[in-house]
């Protein structure tokens, strides 16, 4: 809890500790500067710290959310940031110039829930989007039944917990939402933070969706797997656009990034076509600018950002699994690389 | 309050020199408040201009479409603070008599005169972990004897957890005061015949009233800007509660979970909010200072 806790508090001392230590780097060694999604954040800390080891160049990456992420690298304080979203059509005007993307690794959203012998449930898309609009009032409603037909769903009435603060995970497993239920387009539609229909309680973080929904019998929420899995919590299978209820675990997140992927990686990959792939999941990125001789950079500085970033998504993905995210599928990978490569300095690539 | 002025003997240049350091660090302090008061004016104008008045009227808050209306978290904020106060205020005085006038001196009074002193100096994230796991429970149970929706959270969650957290800040300016009644007054009053009772209700409370008001607005200004542990225990739903068991959201909590991810008109109408909130804030700690001073005024006064 304290994590998110601090981060909220600390934001705004945080950006100045940026700026400042901007200045720092600027006159010292070598030292990349990153911030943005908190998703990813002990991945890339464990990545930045075996990067350094080998290379010698240290990376201070800081975990202020993919919002942040994004407004450090538009003002130039930052040389890459970290967002769970891809940045709408008005963020990359703001920029000024082209911003690129490249996925790092992927993340899902589960379903958890507070029963009374904590049974392993079955959701269809209808089922959960009725429960986050309201619809849905009691366990044992028949749209959860049908799916459940070995489970004992007791007459207790659902309390529905959500992210209050605005955050990736919100954004996940809203676009999922939008895709599969009408109703829930045309009433909240998708984003970081949404209008949230009233009697729905919201908690801070991923820490505090989780402790109010262990501590209140009849409680749905919604978290990362990551989270989940660490914390031991139950959470539901979910049934993808291929008819197949599918178990939140790696693998099934890995595999439903197996679709075709554009060329600037802009995919969505909720509820895809892949038959084995779960349906609440999504890319994280790390988004940095094309042309890299801007606000007096060094050339140095800007080869540097492009041996790190191709590391990343080459030899650092290595490190994705043992930290239970799930590693990009090939074309992915392969997509990133391309566009790693497409940096350039006066215009002139960076990589021969 | 009179200031001692004292004039420098001549040519004497540590004492000039102390004497601009002390006025340039007040200075400071002053350059500061307007610092802040620029910094959210500028912030805001976007959403100002956007939004003018209505901004308090309006009952939305939806980033996705860019409605910003800030009526559910004034209220909230409102409803929070003054039921805190309610619910306060019987304890901070109990508090300050026992403390003033019962149990002047000696280890009890030490004893419990540090213990308000721990108390108010807790961080406030504790108070909110403290609640999500005692208090929560306890009202749910509550609310389930009573037929409210079993949320844990809400208005009245964090009512109780505010006036927790505000007691030690009234009881002890409350209890200076009462320290304050000359003592002239009170044997007077025992020696025409009064019982302790009397005294306290004829002659303290209302030598010390002001005091004890002030001392209720001061913390008042404390539970208006309250955040971590309303955060946690207010369910934070931006809609009108419509009852005090009701999931809110306070104005302050609104600006922590939100301004980490906030980009654009977004965040400019958190700035606002903030700076409705510094305007909110400011207004009672300048009316509770004033009552203050003016009852130190009176005291000094009288005694003489």
């Amino acid at each position: 809890m304290f994590r998110d806790l601090a981060r909220a508090i600390s934001c705004a001392v945080i950006s100045i500790s940026i700026v400042l230590a901007a200045f720092c780097a600027s006159a010292g060694d070598m030292e990349l500067l990153g911030a943005g999604a908190t998703f990813p954040q002990p991945l890339y800390s464990k990545m930045f710290d075996a990067y350094n080891q080998q290379y010698k160049v240290k990376i201070n990456y800081q975990g202020i959310g993919s919002g942040g992420g994004i407004n450090q690298l538009t003002k130039k304080t930052v040389d890459f940031g970290g967002t769970d979203a891809f940045m709408t059509a008005k963020e990359l005007q703001a920029a000024g110039s082209p911003v690129l993307h490249i996925p790092t690794c992927l993340g899902a959203v589960v379903v958890t829930y507070n029963l009374p012998g904590s049974p392993k449930l079955n959701l269809t898309p209808e089922a959960i989007a009725n429960i986050f609009l309201g619809n849905i009032k009691k366990w044992n409603d028949s749209r959860i039944v049908s799916a459940n037909p070995n489970a004992k769903l007791p007459d207790l009435p659902i309390t529905v917990v959500r992210r209050a603060d605005s955050s990736g995970t919100t954004y996940i497993f809203t676009e999922y939402l939008t895709k599969v239920s009408g109703e829930w387009k045309s009433k909240l539609g998708t984003g970081k933070s949404v209008n949230w229909p009233a009697g729905s309680i919201g908690q801070k973080g991923n820490p505090g969706v989780a402790g109010y929904v262990k501590q209140t019998p009849g409680a749905v929420g919604y978290v990362e797997l990551l989270y989940a899995i660490q914390n031991k919590m139950s959470y539901g299978s979910i049934k993808n656009k291929a008819g197949k209820f599918i178990e939140p675990t790696l693998k099934a997140v890995s595999a439903a990034a197996n679709v075709k992927i554009p060329d600037d990686t802009n995919v969505s990959l909720t509820n895809t076509e892949a038959a084995d792939g779960y349906p609440i999941s999504g890319f994280t990125w790390l988004i940095f600018y094309k042309e890299q001789n801007y606000a007096n950079r060094s050339k140095d500085r800007a080869e540097a950002l492009a041996k790190m970033l191709l590391w990343a998504v080459n030899d650092g993905q290595k490190y994705v699994e043992p930290l239970q995210y799930a590693p990009l599928s090939k074309e992915a990978a392969a997509k990133a690389n391309k566009i790693v490569r497409s940096m350039t300095y006066n215009g002139a690539p960076l990589f021969k | 309050m009179k200031t001692k002025k004292k004039t420098a003997s001549g040519g004497n240049r540590s004492e000039k020199r102390f004497n601009m350091a002390l006025t340039a660090s007040g200075g400071f302090i002053v350059v500061l408040l307007f610092a802040v008061f620029a910094t959210l004016l500028a912030a805001a104008v976007a959403s100002i201009k956007e939004f003018g008045l209505f901004f308090f009227i309006g009952k939305t808050w939806d980033s996705s479409t860019e409605t910003f209306g800030a009526l559910p978290f004034l209220v909230g904020t409102l409803c929070t603070s003054f039921l805190a106060l309610l619910i306060s205020i019987p304890f901070s005085i109990a508090i300050s008599i026992f403390l003033g006038e019962y149990f002047k001196e000696g280890a009890v009074s030490t004893f419990l005169r540090s213990a308000v002193e721990v108390l108010a100096g807790i961080p406030s994230v504790i108070y909110g972990l403290w609640g999500l796991f005692l208090l929560m429970p306890a009202v749910r149970l509550l609310e389930t004897q009573i037929g409210a929706p079993p949320h844990g959270v809400g208005i009245f969650t964090s009512s109780l957890i505010l006036a927790i957290m505000i007691i030690p800040f009234s009881a002890s300016i409350g209890r200076e005061v009462i320290t304050l009644v000359p003592g002239d007054l009170k044997e007077a009053a025992y020696s025409l015949g009064a019982t302790r009772f009397e005294v306290i209700k004829n002659i303290i409370i209302p030598y010390a009233r002001s005091g004890i008001i002030a001392g209720i607005l001061l913390a008042l200004g404390r539970a208006i800007g309250e955040t971590m542990a309303v955060t946690m225990l207010i369910g934070n739903s931006n809609f009108l509660p419509t009852g005090i068991f009701s999931p809110a959201n306070t104005m302050a909590s609104v600006i922590a979970n939100e301004f980490a991810e906030a980009t654009g008109i977004t965040a400019s109408s958190l700035i606002y909010i903030a700076l409705v909130l510094f305007f909110v804030t400011t207004v009672v700690n300048i009316i509770g200072t004033y009552v203050i001073q003016k009852v130190s005024i009176e005291s000094s006064k009288e005694v003489t």
